[in-house]
């Protein structure tokens, strides 16, 4: 079995938002929209303050609660984890987004572009209109991930079938691969690094871990 | 810069959807209390209509709510583990049903219906229990507040339709009865308030201790006052009970209101540790807005 998940290393982010950037560029999302983003944490009082960079989006849970509520079945797992929506089955009703504990849902109703006078080439290539009126979030870049499995090319490994944030990361603090896999990236680091998941008292199994320390 | 660490009001669900919370619970729980009566040998149709018209507005307000209205048969496609399909499910047959009762008057469908009513009630209160990203109604002490809500408003529906009608037969039983609920919701709430304290962001129970004074007082103190004097005053029966059931009826509604509208904080972001910076160790860890 596969199971996808990401990988943040606390530790090594600096909160550049290269993967917003990169994310937003990917997938012409529309302003106010962000499938990824990374948070500015301040945690302490002066003069004990931390301050850490945190890489939020779908979680893409192995419970996902977004598909249990989801009326219309539009909301899928697929066998390697992936949280999915079928655009045309969605019936917009957004219980999806209340449900989720991570925030990552959205929904647009009207086109709207980055900027007033015209969208922006990327836009023009990779909005798409069937978003419009139904929940939207990050794919973990499934499409990329398919064209890795049909071209014989491991996602995590090879930048063609790599998530596009995980591609832009500047301090390689993002990764990708298969957590079943004992040898993949993913699953060396875990084995190396005390991590945790967000959330984790709700049960959802997020499928996206934080490294905060070396074993 | 610090970027959306807090819990924040979501979004997605505004009074659209409150409104199909509002008049679908009163709705629900009339028709099940004019079974109730009809049983009893009153009249069914002139509730059951209101009822019927309560259920049916609000599920036409929240459709309107959808960004795709018409693919809105769609949301009966999951009943296996969504409340939403689930409610859409036994709308359907709660609407028709009801419809039935009050044509024929007939008390045996009309408790059919008031049964279809109560699942309506519990489908609803189970919609936002499952809204696993609102602390404020993921807590399961909602699901018997709403119930219980639902049912007082009923009753308060009831009795102002029982005192306009003119029924007054029904009037010292019904007050005894919503004198009954209004004790259980004020139960159910306070059970609700205590559960959630410290299992919600600060800004969602802030929410909630403003609207404690006004559902507490307006929504029960009051008419429970008004209920038993009422009682002991033949003479000012009519009005003390008609405003005894308003206020009872709107404090629930207003309550409802709140929950949705204004308690909905979502549940933010939280890291359990803070990394560690070159050398040094990592650190603890932060859930902001809680």
């Amino acid at each position: 079995m596969t199971r996808y998940v990401m990988v943040a290393d606390l530790e090594r982010c600096v909160g550049c938002q290269t993967c917003t950037a990169s994310c937003k560029h990917t997938n012409a999302t529309a302003p106010g929209v962000q499938w990824r983003k990374v948070l500015d944490m301040e945690v302490g009082d002066y003069p004990d303050v931390r301050r850490a960079f945190v890489p939020v989006g779908c979680m893409h849970c192995a419970d996902p609660p977004c598909m249990h509520v989801c009326p219309s079945t539009a909301t899928k797992q697929r066998a390697d984890g992936l949280v999915t929506i079928d655009y045309d089955l969605c019936i917009g009703c957004t219980y999806c987004a209340v449900a989720c504990p991570y925030q990552a849902r959205y929904m647009v109703e009207e086109p709207a572009q980055a900027y007033r006078k015209g969208s922006m080439r990327s836009e023009q290539q990779r909005e798409d209109p069937a978003r419009l009126g139904v929940a939207q979030k990050c794919t973990f870049c499934s499409d990329r991930i398919d064209y890795g499995a049909e071209h014989g090319l491991t996602p995590g490994i090879d930048p063609e079938a790599t998530p596009a944030c995980v591609n832009s990361c500047i301090a390689s603090a993002l990764q990708f691969g298969d957590i079943e896999d004992p040898q993949s990236n993913v699953s060396q680091l875990l084995a190396t690094h005390k991590h945790f998941r967000m959330h984790e008292e709700l049960g959802t199994e997020p499928g996206f871990y934080y490294l905060w320390e070396n074993q | 810069m610090s970027v959306g660490g807090k819990p924040w009001l979501q979004p997605h669900w505004d009074w659209h959807v409150a409104v199909n919370f509002l008049t679908g619970g009163a709705g629900s729980g009339l028709i099940l209390v004019a079974a109730g009566g009809a049983l009893a040998g009153q009249a069914l149709a002139l509730p059951a209509w209101i009822g019927l018209l309560l259920v049916a507005g609000g599920l036409a307000q929240v459709s309107l709510h959808l960004g795709r209205p018409w693919r809105g048969l769609s949301v009966l496609v999951n009943p296996g583990t969504s409340w939403m399909a689930r409610e859409a499910w036994v709308a359907g047959p709660l609407l028709g049903v009801t419809a039935l009762a009050a044509l024929f008057d007939s008390a045996v469908l009309g408790l059919l219906a008031g049964l279809l009513g109560v699942a309506f009630l519990y489908c609803q209160a189970r919609i936002l229990k499952e809204s696993r990203g609102i602390p404020a109604w993921r807590e399961p002490h909602i699901v018997p507040l709403l119930v219980a809500t639902g049912l007082t408003e009923g009753l308060a529906l009831y009795l102002l339709v029982a005192l306009g009608a003119g029924w007054n037969a029904v009037l010292v039983p019904a007050g005894a009865v919503l004198l009954a609920a209004l004790v259980v919701r004020f139960i159910t709430w306070r059970g609700y308030r205590n559960a959630l304290q410290g299992n919600a962001p600060q800004a969602a129970l802030a929410v909630l201790n403003r609207a404690d004074g006004p559902f507490t007082g307006v929504g029960h103190a009051v008419p429970f006052l008004l209920l038993l004097v009422a009682a002991g005053v033949p003479s000012a029966q009519l009005p003390l009970a008609a405003l005894a059931a308003l206020a009872a009826l709107l404090a629930g509604w207003g309550l409802k209101f709140a929950i949705v509208t204004r308690a909905g904080y979502n549940q933010g972001f939280a890291i359990m540790h803070t990394p560690a910076r070159g050398a040094g160790t990592g650190g603890v860890g932060s859930k902001p807005g809680w």
